[in-house]
């Protein structure tokens, strides 16, 4: 479409504007990172890593850091393997019932938070569920069940289902089918539903926020009581390291995409 | 090669677990109904029986004028992100269109690095630039505004919230926007239609759909938000879902909480079903593209 130079001109700088609104916040960490002082006045005085030196030292920091890890590594295997075979379930059945239970387990997305919060904590008081680690993965996997239903849908919604029959005509047997012919034709689906179940779980706050005790707390919730008790750098610290990591990992991963995407013909 | 003999009956059989659908998606319904199902079903019934029988928490709530206050202000909140996101995101996708392919990559990263970005650290940015001694308030003093509060106020909430719901905003506005035909608006402009007569008349009918489906998300997410306003906000600034947390958790009125609760859940899935003959016809026009 023709646009006069001007309304082009102001179109690029609003958008600038916006792109800048929402990208420079979250680098705002980074500096503030390496203050010398106890505070997260703006902007930091000095340079110095303890920070970070307190995040790797202090039992806090690390023990809540292992525990997001491992809470967010079992929910993503849990809610890929019960989203793709829901998946699956959902693919194969007639149009009407499908729909119905596709709705029913999307609900987790568009429930207000707290109000799933308080649900779930009532009754982890009552199954004394409360600050352990099947209560977390439980909730969580929940969560993340959405976003791993729908990347294996989606990949499912393109695949050809002759492909299977053909196999099956070939004399392949039900497991060697999904293991040679299914399985490598979703798998790219799956990957992607195991990251989102990963970083829904690594980043979940406000059921975790209920259901945590003393014993057992995520990184999202030391970071958020840290923020609420006092203003010290560290949050800044995590939020820098845990910047870089992300960035390292959809970095490469987007790097391995498009090599394999080159070198195919 | 003798895998290629065929050892089934010439009708193929359909692949083995095609048998059963239903089962293969029970262990998914089970864990739904034990940590969805039965969780809000405890909190409704809460409601209505703590600390006896009743809808006394409802005419609690509702005959509360502070209660009422937060309840006000919670859509009052949500719907001022939704405008600011509307504003912010229509330019936006409509530039992602309009631009080359490198561009283009540049605008959705923006989009996408927020994700990448753990929410609470995101919040936390936020508290750093907004709070009195911060960024911005440095940079309004240097130029004579002194003394304007943000953090801790309803500004710097919908502030941060736009921010962090902008994306669920940008993105179904840009799939919409893809699929129009920008012909149609050089034709209405070869038959005189001046370029802002053409974007009114022509462009923005047709993008509408996708500023109703992003309006719609981002103003249901920004109902139930709770870390955003706990963190930016103050007490004049408090939301409904600050509100239920300090019912259940400080007071320990989990009949109270619980009636908040199924008010925002209620409202929540009545806008989903205001919204949902609007989306559906989104749906079936796509399909006919």
């Amino acid at each position: 479409m023709e646009m006069k130079p001007l309304t082009r001109v102001i179109l690029g700088l609003v958008c600038l504007l916006v792109a800048i609104w929402l990208v420079a916040p979250t680098l705002v960490v980074v500096p503030m990172s390496f203050n010398e002082n106890k505070s997260l006045a703006f902007p930091p005085q000095g340079f110095s890593w303890q920070w970070y030196q307190n995040f790797f030292t202090n039992p806090d920091w690390t023990s809540s850091f292992l525990n997001s890890l491992k809470v967010a590594s079992i929910v993503a295997v849990l809610a890929t393997v019960l989203g793709t075979l829901a998946a699956f379930g959902l693919d194969r059945m007639r149009a009407r019932p499908a729909n119905v239970l596709r709705m029913l387990m999307l609900t987790p997305m568009v429930v207000p938070g707290v109000v799933l919060a308080i649900g779930i904590y009532a009754v982890y008081l009552d199954a004394h569920l409360v600050g352990t680690l099947t209560g977390f993965v439980l909730a969580h996997t929940i969560l993340a069940l959405p976003f791993v239903l729908i990347a294996v849908s989606a990949n499912l919604e393109v695949f050809d289902k002759r492909l299977e029959t053909a196999a099956a005509s070939l004399g392949a047997g039900a497991l060697t089918t999904f293991r040679t012919v299914t399985l490598p034709l979703i798998l790219p689906g799956m990957l992607s539903g195991l990251l989102f179940a990963f970083a829904t779980s690594f980043d979940e706050i406000v059921v975790s926020l209920f259901i945590t005790n003393p014993y057992l707390k995520t990184l999202p919730v030391q970071i958020f009581s840290s923020i609420t008790r006092d203003a010290d750098p560290t949050v800044a610290a995590v939020g820098t390291i845990l910047l870089c990591a992300t960035t390292l990992l959809i970095g490469g991963g987007m790097l391995l995409l498009g090599r394999e995407r080159k070198g195919r013909p | 090669m003798s895998a290629l003999e065929p050892t089934t009956p010439s009708v193929p059989k359909r692949a083995g677990w095609a048998w059963r659908p239903f089962a293969l998606t029970l262990p998914a319904l089970l864990l739904l109904v034990a940590v969805i199902g039965y969780p809000l079903f405890t909190i409704v019934l809460r409601s209505l029986s703590e600390p006896q029988w009743g809808a006394q928490n409802y005419v609690w709530f509702f005959g509360t004028p502070v209660n009422l206050t937060v309840l006000q202000r919670t859509f009052v909140i949500s719907a001022w992100v939704t405008l600011v996101c509307v504003v912010c995101a229509y330019p936006y996708a409509y530039l992602m269109t309009a631009v080359g392919p490198r561009v283009r990559l540049a605008l959705v990263l923006c989009v996408l690095i927020p994700f990448w970005v753990s929410g609470v650290v995101r919040t936390l940015s936020w508290v750093i630039l907004l709070q009195d001694s911060g960024v911005i308030n440095s940079v309004l003093r240097s130029v004579g505004l002194d003394g304007v509060r943000l953090i801790r106020t309803q500004t710097g909430v919908v502030i941060g919230m736009a921010q962090v719901l902008l994306p669920f905003m940008i993105l179904p506005l840009y799939s919409v926007m893809r699929g129009i035909d920008l012909r149609l608006m050089r034709a209405a402009q070869s038959l005189g239609a001046r370029p802002f007569r053409a974007f009114f008349t022509v462009y923005l009918p047709l993008s509408l759909p996708g500023v109703y489906a992003g309006a719609i998300i981002v103003f249901i997410l920004a109902l139930g938000f709770y870390i955003t306003p706990a963190l930016l906000g103050g007490p004049r600034s408090t939301m409904l879902s600050t509100l239920v947390q300090t019912q259940v958790l400080s007071l320990l009125q989990w009949g109270r909480g619980g009636a908040m609760g199924v008010v925002l859940l209620v409202t929540t899935f009545v806008l989903l079903a205001l919204a949902a003959p609007v989306m559906r016809s989104r749906h079936r026009e796509a399909g006919r593209r």
